[in-house]
């Protein structure tokens, strides 16, 4: 068991598959040499050298077009788009290619490829830097889509992403890029598609991902002891495939749901979620289904505007305490 | 015998080069009467709605198809786009698969799943039809880098139209298969129209890929697409260029399309006589007069033409005859697993 930062695991777990397996290789705009732009690849290029570890052209459509013919014919590539809100130039190698290509060859081609990215604000990148993109992706099927939150998930959900056979998205939360955890030592593999309950309670269930992990874990403290409310979190962290049971699971001991989201509002994952909860365990509920979401609008730069339009701390325990109050 | 023909041929003409030899010249040409009989049949197909949705024939850029697929070797891979039907055939796939797919039927090379303009068979090297502009020529790439990567020795051969150089991943994936010197070819077939609209109204340059080669340090390279022998030659010297670690190469073929962009298109925004122009130099009566030059005669011709319609007769009729996909492929494969199943 070491200390990690979740940056640092970035380029552990990407190790830990390249060590493991000679057809995983990785690419991206100053991921080599620079070792990325938030530090999260430094050393790889000196521990696997510049035949596995390439530096890319400003050129998403070829990163991820490559990434897609390489997948196809036998490799095992991780390709890296430096900010997901990047995805809008390349959107449809996502969209339309390596989510589709097995389905449309009758299942004749393969594509086991992992985007990395960097997802999500709080660092003041303003609106074309710091959006959170899961929703893009999630709803395209043939994607699979994961996001972790603590350094030790990075690692097992990347090594998961990476001996996927199908192409994952794996949204890195920039915010989360300095934040440490204990790790522990050897080799780290997790599962896909499963939620974890990082705080169990009885008297309501808080659903997040990524950033609003944390945030809802300290909410939780919070409405704990200023409010007497013992809220279950469950870190989602795999959007797809979703683990419907563990959620279905905790609405069933704890009868009030909350998402905490930091997509803005409209087909947000939590929206997704809840018509299931509303569809499957509607008389189990207690309460109404509450979605905690960044509001319907572009991210600003400055940090008081985006502290302000960001979910936080306060936001959550005033409206689920509000909610199991009333 | 035939090489024997081929060698008096060439002795009787010495302007014509005999480096391609007869077995290969009738391949070629072979391949280029089935493209031709199979679209043909295809056009009839769809005036009686026995093929659906769209469709994008190659009728008079046949010989691209045949020469390039001719150089080719086994295991050299080839991306094409909506406009695929010929590159899908020059690679061996049989013709019954082809019509059993735009026909939608159970028999077709997917199944009916991808339609035609998703042609794909990886047995052989057929590694995808793309139908969004330009979205293949970075995936060949990335199919070179593996080459590379693995020193593995096959191509990765990626066709695309004219139109095709207007839009940011072909000049994406020129520089990008540059700076990695990828074995890679790139090769755009302008047929002068991109869908409705002449090429030329659209386009910085006059030779819309040659003449943008040279941003990428790489040599315009233009032939003549009417002529399977010239596409064949260039082919091979590309070919041979990226086996060997030369890099990419990007090649302009001069052709043109008899029919509309599609289905839909009647094509009336064609200059009268620009059609029949292009006629006089068709691929495959260009073909049948090379032949000829190389003594092979008018009764092995005569024979590949009754062959090969006989063999698209045949297909139709099987075709005709195939049901639908079944219900059951609805939801497969879209995972690795053979589903599609998103949550637990």
């Amino acid at each position: 068991m070491a200390e990690l930062t979740y940056r640092d695991a970035v380029a552990r777990g990407i190790a830990q598959e390249m060590a493991r397996d000679p057809d995983v290789v990785f690419f991206g705009e100053d991921v080599a040499a620079a070792g990325g732009v938030f530090k999260t690849t430094v050393g790889l290029l000196e521990q696997f050298g510049p035949k596995r570890v390439r530096d890319t052209p400003i050129s998403e459509q070829a990163i991820l077009g490559a990434a897609m013919g390489a997948a196809m014919t036998g490799l095992k590539p991780i390709a890296e788009i430096m900010f997901s809100d990047f995805f809008a130039v390349c959107f449809n190698y996502l969209a339309n290619e390596f989510s589709k290509h097995r389905y449309i060859s009758n299942g004749q081609t393969k594509c086991p490829l992992v985007v990395r990215t960097a997802n999500g604000g709080g660092v003041r990148f303003g609106a074309q830097h710091s959006q959170s993109v899961e929703n893009w992706c999630m709803m395209i099927p043939g994607l699979k889509v994961v996001a972790p939150s603590t350094p030790t998930d990075v690692i097992g959900l990347l090594a998961a992403s990476v001996r996927d056979p199908d192409p994952v998205i794996f949204l890195e939360h920039k915010s989360l890029y300095p934040t440490k955890g204990d790790v522990p030592d050897g080799e780290i593999v997790d599962r896909l598609g499963t939620a974890k309950i990082v705080r169990p309670g009885k008297d309501c269930t808080i659903l997040a991902l990524a950033l609003m992990v944390p945030r809802a874990l300290e909410a939780a403290e919070k409405l704990q002891a200023q409010h007497g409310i013992d809220a279950e979190v469950i870190d989602v962290r795999s959007l797809v495939p979703l683990d419907t049971q563990t959620i279905l699971g905790s609405v069933a001991k704890t009868h009030r749901v909350f998402t905490v989201e930091e997509n803005p509002r409209l087909c947000g994952w939590g929206a997704e979620i809840m018509s299931i909860i509303a569809d499957e365990a509607f008389y189990e509920l207690d309460a109404p289904l509450v979605r905690i979401t960044t509001p319907h609008c572009p991210l600003p730069a400055a940090d008081v505007l985006e502290d302000a339009m960001l979910p936080n701390v306060d936001r959550i325990v005033e409206r689920v305490s509000r909610t199991l109050n009333s | 015998m035939a090489r024997m023909a081929d060698r008096a041929a060439a002795a009787a003409n010495p302007g014509i080069n005999d480096d391609i030899g007869e077995q290969k010249r009738l391949e070629m040409y072979r391949t280029q009467v089935v493209i031709r009989e199979a679209e043909t049949r295809a056009h009839e197909l769809f005036l009686q709605n026995l093929i659906k949705g769209t469709s994008h024939l190659s009728l008079g850029q046949e010989a691209v198809a045949a020469g390039f697929a001719a150089a080719m070797r086994k295991g050299d891979l080839t991306f094409c786009t909506y406009r695929g039907h010929a590159h899908t055939l020059a690679r061996g796939v049989s013709i019954e698969k082809v019509l059993g797919e735009l026909m939608q039927r159970d028999i077709g090379l997917m199944r009916g799943k991808g339609g035609s303009m998703h042609l794909t068979s990886e047995e052989h090297g057929v590694m995808g039809s793309y139908a969004i502009i330009g979205a293949h020529l970075p995936i060949a790439c990335g199919s070179a880098w593996r080459a590379q990567y693995r020193g593995d020795k096959d191509v990765s051969v990626c066709f695309f139209g004219d139109g095709t150089t207007n839009i940011g991943a072909f000049h994406e994936a020129l520089n990008f298969a540059v700076i990695w010197k990828l074995p890679v070819v790139f090769v755009c077939e302008n047929n002068l129209y991109m869908e409705y609209t002449p090429i030329g109204a659209v386009t910085a340059v006059p030779n819309p890929a040659a003449d943008r080669a040279a941003a990428y340090g790489l040599e315009g390279i233009i032939v003549d697409g009417q002529d399977a022998d010239a596409v064949y030659r260039v082919a091979l010297a590309a070919y041979e260029k990226a086996r060997s670690g030369g890099g990419p190469s990007l090649i302009e073929c001069k052709t043109y399309r008899y029919s509309g962009h599609s289905r839909a298109d009647p094509a009336k925004y064609r200059p009268p006589g620009e059609l029949e122009k292009w006629k006089q130099r068709d691929p495959i009566i260009i073909y049948r007069e090379r032949l000829k030059q190389f003594g092979i005669g008018e009764d092995v011709i005569a024979r590949i033409d009754a062959e090969v319609k006989r063999e698209v007769d045949e297909a139709t009729e099987k075709c005709k005859a195939a049901p639908p996909p079944p219900l059951e492929l609805l939801t497969k494969d879209v995972w690795a697993d053979g589903g599609y199943a998103w949550r637990n």
